[in-house]
């Protein structure tokens, strides 16, 4: 083993049931730096992460560790723990309602020599162990007093000082702001300093490049490559993460039809915000738009869309819909307001698994009117058929529940419940996920046919050509925060360019 | 082809459970030598009333049957049971006593028809507010409802006691003792069972409201997505469900014409459950099937029933009955279920004759 390497991971290999989720990964961490751990969700962060912990069994490959004979396979976090590899989740894994220095030191508590606990040594030990990495807490107080990003640093705390080799931090900024994450990127310098190597797990960009010294880059349970962080600007990040090569792309074409310029507004939002998802954003959406918002997955696009519509209800700004002002407070003002809303996670918040793909079509419709004015049951009857046969849902009847059906005619049945309500402004997140081909194309067509009647969509997706094919215009989120706007010709080089921002957006 | 329709019926378990206790009847009966059908046998005595084995049942269950529903829909929606609805039914016996008797008195004799009216909506009112002390901790401040209700399970009887001032509250007319009497030839308590399950079975078919439970009940999530409020469906099932603790503490007032606190809806709320599980409700949320949980109210009565009649004493009786609802509980149990259903696919011939059993 090298001199300055602390770990080795070599030809890792591992399978879930149908899936190769690891395929030949390498990976290299060496002391005293910052190794950023970057990939699509799905790339096989976690998988390789929990390889190193002992959580998840590899079928192939070996990992050896500094200073520990031969190679190590470890089959818990204990065993990690004990070849010098410590884990700080993104939730925090601590008692609340103990003292800082108890959760310091829970599990290997100083002993008197009456076998009981020695608090006095115990909570000087602690007080030094937060000076040195220049926290600013009282160790006497419950953990609970002290904010969510107080709590991390103590984990990391806690895992630097158990004779910690390599300290792995899980998205450890997912929920923190500017101020907290500055916090904790201090703390991880500060064991930088003292030669830990840390792998850094993160979907945030700017927080790869403020603090990391090299990145490793996995797509689809591959390695794609190692690089120094001065090798690789932003934009080829994304187009390593992505599967594109940056200089190849062919730009393709936006199809169709022009961006609305004289339309009245639809939607016209100012300084709208959710507390720890999106910031502040303004945004104005014309009627018989198509727009699209774009940025990697965690980088708000999802929450922009969400903080319209209601789900998370937005605590900052206006938003004035089709002129008029509006306040809305839940999904319902919304669509009452003529919105509609296609959620990502459609197993979570799309279908109602038991009920009928009748009922799953008219739920929405029903809702509008309210509880005391049920449709007819031969309405109902009529409205499923028609969207059973207008968007070729396969189901064997329409009182079948919509769990039985494949992924793709439960999403195209939660189309035609937010169709039958007839909205002016209809939220499309991620529509075409884990669909054929085929009905990808169909949805496609439906967007434009909609636009085209004068209703207005955001659309938001994870594959670039699609929404080149179907959008007028785009919005660009980073980090949480709506970073632009791409409007006239839209090539997959421009998108990718204002995904990546920074500075090699600029030149 | 038809039978394999009839084992689908989600009524379909439930009916043979109540057909197992049938038969446990008409077995007995015949040892003595009587006729099989001697349960139905259904007679206007010297005085002038129905009686019968059947319509004791029907009578006696229909405290159980009327707090079935209001737990039938708790549980589809929230996934939870209300264990308060057999204290809730004795506060509000104890209110509507108190509000006719007057506070301190321990025996009334002769009360005016507004006063009795005013204890009576007393009793309602009283249910419904409890109702929605539970719905307002299970759907508004996220208490699982298991500990939310237990507030009151442990508190209502308490306070219904307070308010009778440690007495056993007497209201010594016909006219209260109506309810838990008879109106004309038939019991009364049947006939208020029967409105209750008129009446919302009518309000389920009418509105929407039973999907709206049903899909809050499934996924919470995705119904406020959906436009649902999903808390106010939640709120809006405790308190229709503390209103029919409240109708199910007046008629079991009524039938002792007095508010023994002590007593009242003692442990009901456990039938109350078992109605709602021995219908082949999941008590897990979601799909309900209200006539299921009625069936199941029903069962629980006719089993006690017919343990007094076979003349297993009342000390020994819980260990027959829950023998008897072991039995019932497996039947239903989905492994069963699925072995079951293997077995009537590889032999359709028996599973026509379970059916036609």
């Amino acid at each position: 083993m090298e001199n300055n390497v602390v770990l080795t991971m070599r030809g890792i290999s591992m399978t879930f049931p149908g899936v190769k989720a690891l395929d030949n990964v390498d990976f290299t961490l060496r002391k005293g730096e910052i190794h950023a751990l970057m990939g699509e969700n799905g790339a096989g962060k976690s998988t390789l992460i929990k390889c190193l912990t002992g959580i998840n069994d590899f079928e192939a490959g070996e990992i050896r560790v500094d200073g520990v004979e031969g190679t190590v396979k470890n089959h818990s976090t204990q065993d990690a723990q004990s070849v010098g590899i410590s884990t700080v989740y993104q939730e925090v894994n601590l008692c609340p309602n103990l003292s800082v220095a108890e959760n310091l030191y829970i599990g290997r508590e100083p002993m008197t020599a009456f076998h009981t606990i020695d608090r006095k040594t115990m909570m000087k030990k602690a007080d030094e162990l937060v000076k040195r990495l220049d926290i600013k807490v009282d160790v006497t107080q419950n953990l609970e007093n002290y904010s969510l990003a107080i709590q991390q640093m103590i984990a990391i705390a806690r895992a630097s000082d158990m004779d910690c080799k390599v300290l792995i931090l899980d998205e450890p900024t997912s929920s923190l702001d500017d101020g907290e994450v500055e916090k904790l990127f201090k703390v991880m310098n500060q064991l930088k300093e003292e030669g830990v190597g840390i792998i850094f797990v993160t979907h945030f960009l700017e927080q790869v490049y403020a603090v990391c010294d090299r990145i490793t880059v996995l797509r689809n349970g591959t390695l794609v490559g190692e690089y120094p962080i001065a090798d690789l600007p932003r934009v080829k990040l994304v187009a390593a993460m992505m599967g594109k090569d940056f200089d190849d792309l062919a730009s393709i074409k936006p199809e169709g039809f022009e961006a609305q310029k004289d339309t009245p507004m639809e939607i016209e939002a100012r300084g709208l915000s959710h507390k720890g998802t999106i910031k502040p954003f303004d945004l104005d959406i014309r009627k018989g738009e198509v727009i699209g918002l774009t940025g990697l997955l965690g980088s708000g696009r999802s929450e922009l869309a969400r903080s319209i519509y209601g789900a998370d209800r937005a605590q900052t700004g206006t938003l004035k819909v089709a002129g008029k002002e509006a306040k809305i407070s839940q999904p319902l003002d919304a669509m009452n307001l003529g919105m509609g809303l296609l959620p990502d996670d459609r197993k979570a918040e799309g279908i109602i698994g038991d009920l009928s793909v009748r009922e799953n079509i008219i739920l929405a419709m029903q809702a509008k009117r309210g509880m005391f004015r049920q449709l007819s049951r031969a309405k109902q009857e009529e409205i499923a058929d028609e969207y059973i046969r207008l968007l070729q849902i396969k189901t064997a009847t329409r009182e079948t529940p919509i769990k039985q059906l494949s992924g793709g005619n439960q999403q195209k049945a939660i189309l035609a419940r937010w169709l039958a309500t007839d909205p002016d402004f209809l939220i499309l997140d991620e529509p075409t996920r884990g669909i054929d081909i085929g009905t990808k194309t169909e949805i496609q067509k439906l967007i434009i046919q909609l636009s085209q009647q004068g209703k207005s969509i955001m659309f938001i997706s994870s594959e670039i050509e699609e929404m080149l094919r179907t959008c007028n215009r785009m919005a660009v989120l980073r980090d949480g925060a709506k970073v632009g706007e791409l409007e006239g010709e839209l090539t997959q080089e421009r998108v990718m360019a204002a995904i990546a921002g920074g500075a090699d957006n600029e030149k | 082809m038809k039978s394999k329709k009839l084992t689908q019926n989600p009524l379909f378990l439930p009916l043979v459970c109540v057909l197992l206790v049938l038969a446990v009847n008409a077995v007995y009966d015949l040892s003595q030598g009587k006729a099989f059908y001697e349960f139905f046998i259904t007679v206007i005595n010297d005085q002038g009333l129905l009686t019968g084995r059947l319509v004791t049942i029907l009578n006696r269950g229909s405290e159980v049957a009327i707090l079935a529903i209001g737990m039938t829909l708790v549980v589809s929606a929230s996934a939870g049971t209300d264990i308060s609805v057999g204290s809730v039914m004795s506060l509000c016996a104890s209110f509507c006593c108190m509000l006719v008797a007057g506070f301190g008195v321990s025996s009334v004799d002769d009360v005016a028809i507004p006063r009795l009216l005013l204890g009576l909506l007393g009793a309602l009112v009283m249910g419904c507010i409890c109702g929605a002390f539970n719905g307002t901790l299970v759907a508004y401040l996220n208490i699982q409802p298991m500990v939310a209700t237990l507030i009151l399970w442990s508190a209502a009887r308490a306070i219904g006691l307070l308010l009778c001032n440690n007495l056993i509250v007497y209201v010594r007319t016909d006219a209260y003792g109506v309810f838990g009497g008879y109106i004309g030839f038939l019991p009364t308590p049947i006939l208020i069972a029967a409105v209750c399950i008129a009446v919302v079975s009518l309000v389920l078919k009418k509105t929407a409201m039973g999907m709206y439970i049903q899909s809050v009940g499934i996924n919470k999530k995705a119904s406020r997505i959906a436009g649902l409020n999903s808390k106010r469906i939640i709120f809006m099932c405790y308190l229709l469900c503390g209103l029919c603790a409240g109708i199910a503490g007046i008629v079991a007032s009524s039938r002792i014409t007095s508010a023994d606190s002590n007593n009242i809806g003692l442990n009901m709320e456990l039938d109350a459950i078992l109605a709602v599980a021995l219908g082949g409700n999941s008590l897990g949320g979601g799909k309900f099937n209200l006539a299921g949980s009625i069936i199941g109210a029903y069962t629980i009565q006719a089993i006690t029933t017919t343990m007094y009649n076979l003349g297993v004493s009342s000390a020994v009786a819980p260990v027959f009955k829950a023998v008897v609802v072991i039995v019932i509980v497996v039947i239903q149990a989905p492994p069963v279920k699925n072995w079951v259903r293997k077995h009537t696919a590889a032999r359709p011939a028996a599973g026509k004759e379970a059916a036609h059993a």
